[in-house]
């Protein structure tokens, strides 16, 4: 084993201890209700690695003083002492009294980014820039004048349903970087991840529900009305790839189309033949089209029947229930 | 990209530039004068680069990082040693400055700029430097704080760092103070390739010369008493018996010490004593004891036992009106007239001449000696024309120009010629008297040299010849009685008497802080009831103080100001607590009127009738019609909530 490899086993094993002994070092706490307010004893203060190095020259400086009898580097290694030890009260001062305010998950869908909005405030007092460490990324940022400051993070959605925020860790090694402090924050914030579309597949209806098929095509009879991203989910076949070439996403055809007459009635028990995933995949497919055509539609699912309605709320009332299912 | 790779922007590279910039300056000084220019251009280089978003050219680099070291061992001949250890660590800074490319790199340049700092200060730690030094921190600290993510307007970070080093140097000193010295080096000692300033133990007419235009100061001395006047201010410091025709030495007989009978009540004094890597130490005529680690010569001039590396205190009793030596020992004699064979021979002739005349009258031998110099057109001079081979003859009878060390060798060699026992005394004379603060400074210029005669029933005698030539040396100093001609510019005139008065700043500093040694540490903690003889008091004293910053730093740290400000929230949040307490937790989002409102409804009849009372009246206060709220009414409304029991 290379010397730099056993070293970071022995690190490794001298963190494990550590956290044993002291469950508060631990990222994974019971979640929080906001605001989260950071008080003193849950902040941690450590010497960086910079600031070990730093302490090293240091202790250099000091016995190369001692040893020259030279009283002048010696004064000198105080002063830098000294300064550099503030470098622990000013970290630790970034993030002493912070209240961690709001926590807004955006949309999202599974396997893709969701954005969180997090609302910083604190006292009035001047403070040091800080970092939110969220998912081994930082984002650095620091409070404006009136101590305020809202960041988003972007975390992966893995699966549908209520999504637990990770145990987000702020830091600052505000001013001279040579000492860290941290506090690990876990908001009770759930993000709440829609189910992926299903990506093609058949049009609702075709197990006879109550209209004629739906035929979804470039002859529906619909007029086109315009361009926007394609989203996953979107029927390849309307895929404006002429215009698509011309631009660096790929767009999609809107159809200027009246509200669809006939209403779509989407059941679960319908699609026994699929496991429960792709039954929710699907469903969510056909409310996402049923959505974008402007339909009114009825989703029957084992516990609950939303609508017959149309719209935005009855879109998220769908998604909602239908990312929540077991 | 992750923090640890992140590029120092161009700010914080500025300020690394300005730092390592700073650094060198400092260096500038003991650096070889091949380095200063280049760096400081490299320097230049590196930052036009970066400001074109272009990286320093790989090649370049190694060939300066090889160039360099070779460079040193050419000036030096070697790389080890203070002077080459000093080019090549600034050398290595600056180099280092063409490849920082990363988070890491500049912090290297940061904790290699701090080490290299404290390294200019082993070349002298006046007071400016010290101060210079300490103040080349600020930029230092300034880069450290802007390579922090959003670090915020240089203006802010510059204040911020500023702000830190005025905090720090309460702690530091009380941390200077406390740390213990050490007694004796842990490693070899400190490199003594300095040239030796001071007097030395080697007389070569000329030597002296290099330190008469030296302004730099010797020592001081403290009296308890009054100062003495200036002729009676001769600080001996070596006695040099032995002439090869060339150099005056102090010979190695072993002399028994001379016999000394003091006749005033000798005046006490404490001399500090820059560092002279020498072993002689100055003292006020003839010392009638010696200090710790110090002994006397056979003359009575004092000599330390090691070679004094820093700055010295020692405290001495001198006599000034005194006999020494009342009858000489037949080794003194032989010493005393000893002179090279078959050198100037017209010097011999004129000193048979007197001898011839006077007989064994060394008085008059001496009086005519001083006559001889006093009208026989010799001049004072700094910068005396060259010696030939013959050297006294030469001068004596050729140039007849020159300074003391001319004439005090000329003087004695007249006098052993013509049988009557002398001796050269180098050392100090003169000096400057600070009266405002009581105490002399004597300057390297104040260097002297001149003659003791031994003379039947007085002793050793001192007679200084220069004085016959040019009573101004005496009376006014070196570089006053060589003329304004002689002395460089900057020696002269207001300059010089700014410059001695300006000394006392430097006296403090070298008193307080250059010479506070192991002895002077254990002095002053024995004061405070400590016994530095025990580790431990000393460890206890020194933690408990560190312990002490540590506490005050935390108490300052927590606190959080703007609370009393407003005495309205602050009672309510104190109501607050208070029916927390009594199960009645306002809920998230509430307001605090509606709050206490619900409150009330909870609480039996008297309580919730006083709260309900409370409610109406808080937000009277926080919303209504005067902004903001009268005090004595908010005073009148804590009260009444602070009375409240639920």
């Amino acid at each position: 084993m290379n010397p730099e490899k056993r070293a970071r086993n022995v690190a490794a094993a001298v963190h494990a201890r550590l956290l044993r002994r002291h469950p508060g070092l631990r990222s994974e706490q019971a979640s929080e209700s906001l605001p989260i307010i950071l008080g003193q004893r849950r902040i941690y203060v450590l010497p960086s690695s910079f600031g070990v190095g730093f302490g090293g020259v240091m202790l250099l400086m000091l016995l190369g003083a001692l040893n020259y009898n030279n009283n002048a580097a010696l004064l000198l290694t105080c002063v830098l002492g000294a300064a550099s030890a503030q470098s622990m009260y000013g970290a630790f001062r970034s993030l002493h009294g912070l209240r961690l305010v709001t926590v807004k998950p955006g949309p999202a869908t599974a396997g893709g980014p969701v954005r969180i909005m997090m609302g910083f405030e604190a006292s009035l007092r001047p403070r040091g820039p800080l970092r939110l460490v969220a998912a081994g990324a930082s984002h650095p940022f620091a409070l404006d004048r009136e101590a305020r400051a809202t960041i988003s993070i972007t975390l992966h959605a893995e699966r549908r349903g209520w999504m637990h925020l990770p145990a987000l860790k702020l830091e600052s090694t505000w001013p001279f970087g040579l000492f860290r402090a941290w506090s690990w924050v876990h908001p009770e914030t759930l993000a709440l991840i829609y189910p992926v579309p299903e990506d093609g597949g058949p049009p609702p209806g075709r197990a006879g529900i109550d209209a004629k098929p739906v035929r979804l095509g470039r002859d529906s009879g619909e007029e086109y009305a315009g361009l926007r991203d394609y989203q996953p989910g979107d029927p390849p076949r309307r895929i404006a790839w002429r215009a698509s070439a011309r631009s660096d996403t790929l767009l999609f055809r809107l159809h200027e189309s009246p509200p669809a007459q006939t209403l779509w009635t989407l059941r679960w028990d319908e699609l026994r033949a699929l496991d429960p995933e792709r039954r929710i995949m699907r469903l969510a497919r056909w409310v996402d089209e049923a959505h974008r055509d402007g339909r009114e539609w009825v989703l029957e699912l084992p516990q609950q029947i939303l609508g017959p309605d149309r719209g935005s709320a009855h879109f998220h009332a769908c998604m909602t229930a239908l990312a929540i299912l077991p | 990209m992750a923090p640890a790779n992140r590029v120092p922007d161009q700010r914080a590279f500025a300020l690394l530039i300005l730092s390592a910039a700073v650094t060198l300056v400092l260096h500038a000084p003991h650096l070889p004068l091949w380095l200063p220019m280049p760096a400081a251009l490299l320097l230049l280089l590196c930052w036009a680069f970066r400001r074109r978003g272009r990286r320093f050219p790989v090649l370049a680099r190694y060939v300066l990082v090889l160039a360099l070291p070779l460079a040193v061992v050419a000036s030096y001949g070697t790389i080890f040693g203070r002077l080459p250890g000093a080019a090549l660590a600034v050398g290595l800074l600056t180099l280092k400055l063409t490849e920082t490319e990363t988070l890491r790199d500049a912090r290297i340049v940061i904790a290699t700029s701090a080490f290299v700092l404290m390294s200019a200060l082993l070349f002298g730690q006046s007071l400016l430097q010290t101060a210079l030094v300490c103040v080349a921190l600020w930029p230092l600290l300034t880069a450290a704080m802007s390579l922090e993510p959003a670090a915020g307007p240089t203006r802010a970070l510059m204040h911020g760092s500023a702000l830190r080093l005025m905090l720090a140097l309460p702690v530091a000193l009380v941390a200077f103070v406390l740390i213990p010295r050490l007694a004796s080096p842990l490693w070899g000692a400190p490199g003594m390739q300095v040239a030796k300033t001071g007097v030395s133990a080697r007389m070569t007419p000329g030597a002296i010369g290099q330190l008469l235009i030296d302004d730099q100061p010797a020592f001081r001395v403290g009296f308890q008493g009054p100062i003495p006047a200036r002729p009676l201010r001769y600080f001996r410091a070596v006695v040099l018996w032995h002439f090869d025709g060339r150099s005056w030495t102090p010979g190695h007989a072993a002399l028994p010490l001379e016999r000394l009978i003091i006749r005033d009540r000798p005046s006490r004094y404490t001399v500090t004593l820059d560092a002279t890597r020498q072993t002689l130490l100055p003292a006020l005529d003839i010392p009638v004891d010696t200090a710790p680690g110090t002994f006397s010569t056979a003359a009575r001039t004092l000599l330390a036992m090691r070679p004094i590396d820093h700055t010295l205190r020692y405290t001495l009793e001198s006599a000034t009106d005194y006999t020494l030596s009342p009858q000489l020992v037949p080794d003194e004699r032989t010493l005393a007239l000893q002179l090279p064979v078959g050198a100037d021979p017209r010097a011999r002739a004129l000193a048979a001449q007197w001898r011839a005349r006077y007989g064994g009258n060394s008085r008059a031998i001496v009086a005519s000696a001083l006559r001889m110099f006093r009208n026989g057109g010799f001049r004072y001079t700094l910068v005396p024309p060259p010696l030939g081979r013959q050297q006294v003859d030469d001068f004596l009878f050729r140039t007849r120009a020159g300074f003391c060390e001319h004439y005090a060798s000329a003087f004695v060699f007249l006098m052993r010629a013509a049988g009557v026992p002398a001796r050269v005394v180098a050392g100090y004379q003169g000096g400057y008297a600070n009266r405002t603060a009581g105490y002399l400074l004597v300057r390297q210029s104040d260097a002297h040299a001149w003659a003791e005669v031994w003379i039947p029933g007085d002793g050793w005698v001192r007679v200084d010849p220069t004085a016959a030539v040019s009573p101004d040396r005496i009376s006014l100093g070196a570089t006053a009685a060589a003329q304004t001609a002689d002395a460089p510019w900057f020696l002269s005139g207001w300059w010089i008497g700014f410059r001695n008065r300006i000394d006392v700043v430097n006296r403090l500093w070298n008193q307080a802080v250059v010479g506070f040694d192991a002895l002077r540490q254990r002095a002053l903690l024995t004061q405070f009831g400590l016994d530095p003889s025990r580790w431990q008091s000393v460890a206890l004293a020194l933690g408990g103080a560190l312990g002490m910053a540590l506490a005050v730093g935390l108490a300052l740290a927590l606190r959080e100001p703007g609370k009393r400000g407003d005495a309205l929230a602050t009672g309510f949040q104190r109501l607050e607590r208070r029916l927390t307490r009594a199960r009645c937790a306002r809920r998230p989002g509430e307001a605090p009127v509606a709050y206490l409102r619900r409150a009330a409804s909870s609480l039996p009849s008297p309580a919730a009738t006083t709260l309900m009372a409370l409610a109406g009246r808080f937000a009277q206060l926080r919303y209504g019609g005067t902004q903001p709220p009268p005090p004595l009414a908010v005073r009148d409304w804590v009260r009444k909530a602070k009375d409240f029991r639920p």
